[in-house]
């Protein structure tokens, strides 16, 4: 459950910010850095024991660190600081949240300044994920903004001596029509210190009213992206930093038995360092650190792990009955007689590959170690993550360590942790300077963190007039999100099974529901042509929720769903569903060469809906990217692994999607302004692989049951 | 070793095997041009030689006698953009940016030798430039969008 927010508005001498601190390293660096002016911090729970709100103020200094949301301030020199833990990694969010915000304050969107992912100086955050930055944090600052505008119109209403609704309020300022005298808001807070409570009770501007929220705002700094000014973790350096490399050991679970570190500690300016497992260098430059590598002496006992060749039936094998886990299982009805009562029934058995997100850039750290205070740069969605396991590692307290992330090259859920920043942060400590690291490629295709492979079961019947009877559903080790049937089904048993997995496993665009929706739009689809039932005719029928519903439709309409197609061997496939609050539908065409076997994406239709759009471009381009993503997941790309080795590392044997593998793309975004915004960040990305393997059936009778669906093409299928 | 880089003459104490990234990147600051695999694979690290797009983490720096490099930092001119980056800028299309420096150079070396690339020859040339976040049909549409204004 979402904790009831509340507000209060501050704007309180320094002093007892320094002395009450609500966190006070913090507050102590918020105001030394931003000087005086209008704060608003926004509280998430109003059953705290706080004082009891009157003019003079609240203490503050009551306020756990944990409960304190997001935080803005409104200097004299008219600048509006926006501070949010939440992270850029090219979803945008540094964009859409300022609109939120330039659209409350009525200011233009380049007169807001976001501070993001700073542990220093933001409020605590857990992460960048779960598609939650928009709908979570973006109504968290459209309170904190709309706080902020209120203070600023009873500031203006005590100085005008005016009432606060006779005042206009526009451009950063507040005018007397009357008089046309105006304040800006820089002079409003001066000198001010307002201390004032707020009910969470404003109202943000209706949405069909929006000027700055719901248009096309361009990416912030976008200019810094196109001249190689932004500088990504591993673009920055600092005075005096050494260059680390880790030594890796040959295989997943291999122990250290024997180390000789002499041939790095005999090369000028290597610090060489080793720690039960860890074997590391840092050295003047990358080069002396690669040989410093490379002249290491080094032992390692492996034991034997599963390979690619057997991996279903080992997570089949291993998979624990899974009642405990979190949401992860419903049973209703009894299968059994909804199998019985079904005129048709389907079983199918899909197997689902480990696949990698391959961020561009790769991950990276700068850490720097100060006064017995670490700070660390890296690229993490989760940047108070890092620091609380940096501080765990180290034994320090969580405020002497720094984690500060800048935007970064990408992340796709699989920079949750951070490992680089581990890394550089020992080598840093052992050779007292700052170290920076940056993987290779080949070491974050290996030890980074991979989606899950899984193993889901699907048995299923339908009766002749097209209602499903009978959904069971067992998956195992792929995850739990999107694992529950949008279906109406009156009997249903669906269970998730989780597995100790032989390879590091964790987030992903759009997590399990990659894999679970890919299942359930493929063993639908199956349903339909066992009736002999059009695919999106049988949906309908037992499709209840009508935003889904939507999609399916508009998806549809915008492909020409129903016409007859361009030429033989081709077909036609759709698919959708529901994740993180946001719904879509794709259709997809694909011609087979029967000759090659080569299976060719024609075009594709996506339609998107995310309640009120923010940013309709951006929006294209998040919904685009999991398109694409998601393409690359259908078609060929898969984690080879054989004893405890990645044997397909490099870019040149895990193939993502190009250029050339492009369709025609169609975007279909469905405006709800009636309805809060959600996170596009992945949704999107379930509809692609089951609508192109729906397509593949469509136009060869093939029932694919694996993802990828066919990497080495259709003709061992077809013969 | 003299190099050339941005129409600057630069003397690297590196030896003439590295590799154009690293000098560019860990000795020059000229960090626009990114790492992405070191395997000419992904195409961020693109660069000019003498005009023609270059995986620098395959070029080594000992191959450059005599030779023009010019990077991502190399093509605003006076505070105004390269007409390729102002259509990336107008058409808005990155999303993380980490192959944009990549991007940006290969369109200028595509347009230098085919100022109108049907799409078939954009998507040809621009085949070895990845972008992770999936903007291709984007990208495509700002290098039609530059070829206009080259």
């Amino acid at each position: 459950m979402e904790p009831k927010e509340k507000m209060l508005a501050h704007s309180a001498p320094e002093s007892e910010f320094v002395t009450k601190g609500v966190n006070g390293i913090n507050r102590r660096r918020f105001f030394k850095l931003l000087g005086s002016g209008l704060a608003v911090i926004l509280v998430l729970d109003d059953t705290l024991s706080l004082a009891t709100p009157n003019k003079k103020g609240v203490a503050i200094g009551k306020v756990p660190e944990d409960q304190i949301g997001a935080w803005l301030h409104i200097g004299e020199n008219n600048i509006i600081t926006v501070f949010t833990g939440k992270v850029e990694v090219g979803q945008n969010i540094r964009t859409s949240l300022a609109q939120i915000v330039a659209e409350e304050l009525m200011v233009p969107v380049t007169a807001i300044k976001m501070i993001m992912g700073d542990t220093d100086l933001v409020p605590f955050d857990a992460g960048t994920f779960g598609s939650r930055s928009t709908p979570a944090m973006g109504s968290k600052l459209r309170k904190t903004a709309l706080t902020a505008r209120e203070a600023l119109l009873d500031l203006a209403a005590q100085a005008f001596k005016k009432e606060k609704n006779s005042l206009k309020i526009a451009d950063g300022k507040i005018t007397d029509p009357l008089t046309r005298k105006s304040f800006s808001y820089g002079q409003l807070t001066k000198g001010e210190q307002l201390i004032q409570t707020i009910k969470d009770e404003g109202l943000g501007h209706p949405v069909e009213q929006w000027k700055i929220a719901g248009t096309s705002v361009p990416k912030v700094n976008g200019r810094d992206f196109l001249t190689g000014k932004h500088k990504y973790v591993s673009d920055h350096t600092l005075p005096g930093m050494l260059y680390g490399k880790i030594l890796r050991p040959p295989a997943f679970g291999a122990t250290l038995t024997a180390v000789d570190l002499s041939g790095a500690r005999a090369i000028n300016g290597v610090v060489a360092v080793h720690e039960e497992n860890f074997v590391g260098v840092a050295a003047p430059d990358l080069p002396t650190a690669i040989k410093a590598i490379a002249a290491i002496k080094a032992q390692w006992q492996t034991t034997d792990q599963p390979s690619r060749a057997d991996i279903f039936s080992y997570l089949k094998k291993n998979a624990s009955e899974g009642n405990n886990s979190r949401n992860s299982g419903t049973i209703k009805g009894d299968i059994k007689v909804g199998l019985a009562s079904a005129n048709k029934t389907l079983q199918q058995t899909y197997q689902i590959d480990y696949i990698a997100h391959a961020p561009m850039e790769p991950r990276a750290a700068l850490a720097k170690w100060e006064k017995g205070k670490l700070t660390v740069w890296t690229g993490t969605q989760r940047p108070f993550g890092v620091q609380s396991d940096l501080a765990r590692e180290f034994n320090l307290k969580e405020e002497q360590v720094r984690v500060i992330m800048p935007d970064t090259g990408s992340a796709y859920g699989g920079k949750h942790s951070g490992e680089a920043a581990l890394e550089a942060a020992r080598l840093a400590k052992v050779a007292q300077k700052t170290v920076k690291l940056t993987w290779t490629r080949e070491e974050e295709f290996t030890w980074a963190y991979f989606r899950p492979a899984g193993v889901i079961e699907v048995s299923s019947g339908v009766k002749n007039d097209g209602t499903i009877t009978a959904w069971e559903f067992h998956n195992y080790n792929a995850g739990p999100s999107g694992i529950q049937t949008p279906y109406a089904v009156a009997n249903q048993h669906i269970q998730y099974h989780p597995v100790n997995s032989p390879l590091k496993q964790g987030s992903y665009r759009g997590l399990a529901s990659t894999a679970n929706i890919f299942v359930q739009e493929s063993q639908i689809n199956d349903l339909a042509q066992l009736l002999d039932q059009d695919p999106l005719a049988f949906r309908l029928k037992n499709l209840k929720e009508p935003r889904l519903r939507n999609v399916f439709e508009a998806a549809a309409a915008s492909f020409g769903w129903g016409k007859s197609k361009p030429a033989k061997d081709h077909g036609f496939g759709i698919g959708g569903g529901t994740e993180k609050g946001g719904f879509t539908a794709t259709c997809a065409e694909v011609a087979i060469d029967r000759s090659t076997g080569v299976v060719k994406v024609i075009r594709v239709a996506t339609a998107f809906e995310c309640g009120a759009i923010i940013n309709p471009r951006h929006l294209d381009n998040q919904i685009l990217g999991a398109v694409v993503q998601g393409l690359g997941g259908a078609l060929f790309e898969a984690i080879h692994f054989e004893n405890g080795k990645i044997i397909n590392p490099k870019f040149a044997q895990y193939r993502v999607p190009r250029f050339k593998d492009m369709p025609a793309i169609q975007i279909i975004q469905l405006n709800r302004q009636d309805l809060p915004s959600a996170g596009a960040g992945e949704a999107p990305i379930v509809g692609i692989a089951p609508a192109i393997r729906n397509a593949i059936a469509d136009a060869t009778g093939l029932r694919l049951t694996t993802l990828p669906l066919a990497p080495q093409g259709l003709l061992a299928y077809l013969k | 070793m003299e190099l050339v880089i941005n129409e600057i003459k630069r003397t690297s104490s590196a030896t003439p095997e590295a590799s154009l990234l690293s000098v560019l990147r860990d000795e020059f600051d000229l960090t626009g041009t990114k790492y992405g695999c070191g395997e000419g694979q992904c195409g961020a690290c693109t660069v000019l030689i003498d005009g023609k797009a270059v995986r620098s983490c395959r070029t080594t720096i000992g191959s450059l006698q005599g030779k023009v490099v010019t990077t991502i930092e190399g093509l605003e001119k006076n505070g105004r953009l390269h007409p390729v980056q102002e259509a990336y800028l107008q058409a808005d299309v990155f999303q993380c940016g980490y192959c944009a420096s990549g991007m940006v150079m290969s369109t200028v070396a595509l347009l230098k030798n085919n100022a109108s690339p049907t799409e078939e020859q954009i998507k040809s040339f621009m085949n070895g430039n990845m972008c992770r976040c999936g903007t291709y049909p984007f990208i495509l549409k700002a290098i039609q969008e530059a070829a206009t204004k080259v």
